[in-house]
């Protein structure tokens, strides 16, 4: 498929892995066109991950699909080293929210290792020798062998991020994945996934709508405001506050948080008014899933 | 009152038995109850007991018979089973890859469908004549339309996050329908290939009876046929015993073989 591992990109010059140029959005519905996005633009540099954030219905998961290749743009551009989008491929492996999305009847092992077979064109047995490696490596080395049916929720993410991972592409496009998650899972997995991020040095695109989310994981954070999904603005992640409980982390989630709601939150920082605002948050975040 | 009921759930009943015992109860029971009324009534015209009609199966057996006719019928029943079934994975096929596939699939199984197999014998006599390529049109007819329904049926309800995860790591085309599709229908699938089966058996069963020329080379119906009009009795509940038989071990062997080695050990059984 014409494409290398982001190991192989020039460091330098060259088109960047992933470029959104004035990109519109829409689809028909029964009562009209809607317009999802609107004139969206952003790169993404090798090696970089850039968090999407935003309320439910700001379009940031209808541009990840379009980016992914699922859909159409209206208008604008999006290119991935240069080269235009037209159809799904595996140099933009997807991690999707749900939990279906491992093919039921392999196993762990066996998702991993038909991927790699698809996309990279390996053999059998090297296949499946990575993705036992793989499955190790996000922590599914005893259930190489276990079909999706008999793992947890939060394995089958486990396993969709190693299948995704073991494919090398050239940008990582992750939906969601931790959405479905109880509390405790998804910072476990946010972390192992920053991780392996570090490790691998992989170029991604993170959609979330949390917060906290899009600061551990993402070097860099656009904000989505919704009808039509515009970028309303960004922030870039230094090293420092990508820790939870650190200063740096605390009012970078503050100063997003009033970008998204308004100056309605409290100016100082304390631990009870940040329990509060997230309380708030977390309200508003309801209201706009139902 | 709650506490009584506790303790008669929590109290060990005298005696369970496994599903397989109780099949087999119930079945002994059934011919227990054959036996006696077929004594009872004592007109082996009109019903022979199950002792006659073991006695009529084993002569049937011994001298040839049967096992001819059990041959011919299930040589004709696997051709018009098997193109039924490439038949069906054609057109589901196109129905999956394309929106004219799917209007021609759903019209046609809108128009065929309902209409019985039995009811194109005439035609199928008058294209083909007496013999068994007018069988195999008709158990095609039975298998295909009630099949090409379950699997598309089957591809239809494959979830969209499924789809769009086989696409993106590059399957497109047959390669779609085969590494994602197929095997993620499969339990709709498998049920449709139950469904052909049976239908099959019946559709083909009814027309030997229906044309009786060919008796060198007829099947089961035919010999159920034949030996009604000479009131041979007991052989004709020993061919229907027949039916019944291979209509079991398929169901018991192949099917739930087939069912326990995939969608079972996959977790897909609906």
């Amino acid at each position: 498929m014409g494409w290398l591992p982001p190991q192989n990109q020039p460091a330098a010059g060259g088109p960047p892995p992933l470029a959104v140029e004035h990109v519109t959005l829409r689809y028909q519905t029964d009562a009209g066109t809607v317009t999802a996005v609107e004139d969206v633009s952003f790169n993404i540099g090798a090696g970089e991950r850039l968090a999407l954030l935003g309320p439910s219905g700001c379009g940031k998961s209808t541009l990840l699909r379009a980016v992914a290749g699922f859909l159409k743009t209206s208008s604008g551009e999006i290119r991935l080293h240069g080269a235009p989008v037209r159809a799904p491929g595996p140099d933009r492996m997807v991690v999707f929210q749900e939990f279906d999305q491992l093919l039921p009847w392999r196993t762990v092992a066996g998702n991993i290792a038909f991927a790699l077979r698809r996309a990279r064109g390996l053999g059998r047995a090297e296949s499946f020798e990575r993705a036992r490696d793989w499955a190790g490596r996000v922590g599914l080395g005893g259930f190489a062998d276990a079909y999706p049916h008999t793992l947890s929720g939060g394995m089958k993410q486990r396993c969709a991020i190693a299948r995704a991972f073991a494919v090398q592409p050239a940008i990582l496009l992750m939906d969601e994945p931790f959405a479905a998650l109880d509390a405790l899972s998804r910072r476990r997995m946010q972390d192992e996934l920053l991780g392996l991020c570090e490790e691998t040095g992989a170029t991604c695109l993170f959609v979330t709508h949390a917060i906290d989310e899009a600061l551990h994981v993402g070097t860099r954070v656009l904000v989505m405001t919704p009808h039509p999904g515009r970028i309303g603005a960004e922030y870039s992640v230094p090293d420092a506050a990508r820790q939870r409980g650190t200063p740096e982390f605390g009012r970078l989630e503050m100063e997003i948080q009033q970008r998204i709601f308004g100056a309605a939150l409290p100016e100082t920082k304390t631990a009870a008014s940040l329990a509060a605002s997230t309380d708030a948050h977390h309200r508003v975040k309801v209201t706009h899933n139902v | 009152m709650s506490e009584s009921t506790l303790s008669t759930s929590a109290r060990p009943a005298p005696f369970t038995l496994g599903p397989r015992a109780r099949r087999l109860v119930i079945l002994v029971a059934l011919a227990l109850i054959w036996e006696f009324y077929a004594r009872w009534l004592g007109n082996s015209l009109l019903l022979p007991s199950l002792l006659e009609t073991l006695v009529a199966l084993w002569e049937n057996l011994r001298n040839g018979e049967l096992p001819e006719r059990v041959r011919a019928s299930l040589g004709i029943l696997l051709t018009g089973y098997g193109i039924g079934i490439g038949v069906a994975a054609i057109i589901t096929a196109l129905a999956a890859l394309s929106r004219w596939g799917e209007s021609l699939l759903g019209l046609l199984t809108a128009m065929f469908n309902p209409l019985p197999a039995i009811a194109l014998l005439p035609v199928a006599l008058l294209w083909f004549g007496v013999g068994a390529s007018s069988l195999v049109f008709v158990i095609v007819h039975s298998v295909l339309w009630p099949l090409a329904l379950a699997c598309h049926a089957g591809f239809r309800a494959v979830p969209p996050t499924l789809r769009m995860a086989g696409r993106n790591i590059g399957l497109t085309g047959p390669s779609y329908v085969v590494g994602l599709l197929i095997p993620a229908a499969l339990p709709s699938i498998l049920s449709g290939l139950r469904l052909g089966w049976a239908f099959a058996w019946r559709t083909l069963i009814a027309a030997e009876m229906v044309f009786g020329a060919s008796a060198r080379e007829g099947g089961l119906g035919w010999f159920i046929f034949v030996n009604r009009s000479q009131l041979e009795t007991a052989n004709v509940f020993a061919g229907l015993l027949t039916v019944i038989l291979i209509g079991l071990a398929v169901e018991s062997f192949v099917f739930a073989t087939l069912n326990r080695l995939t969608v079972q050990r996959w977790g897909q059984e609906a």
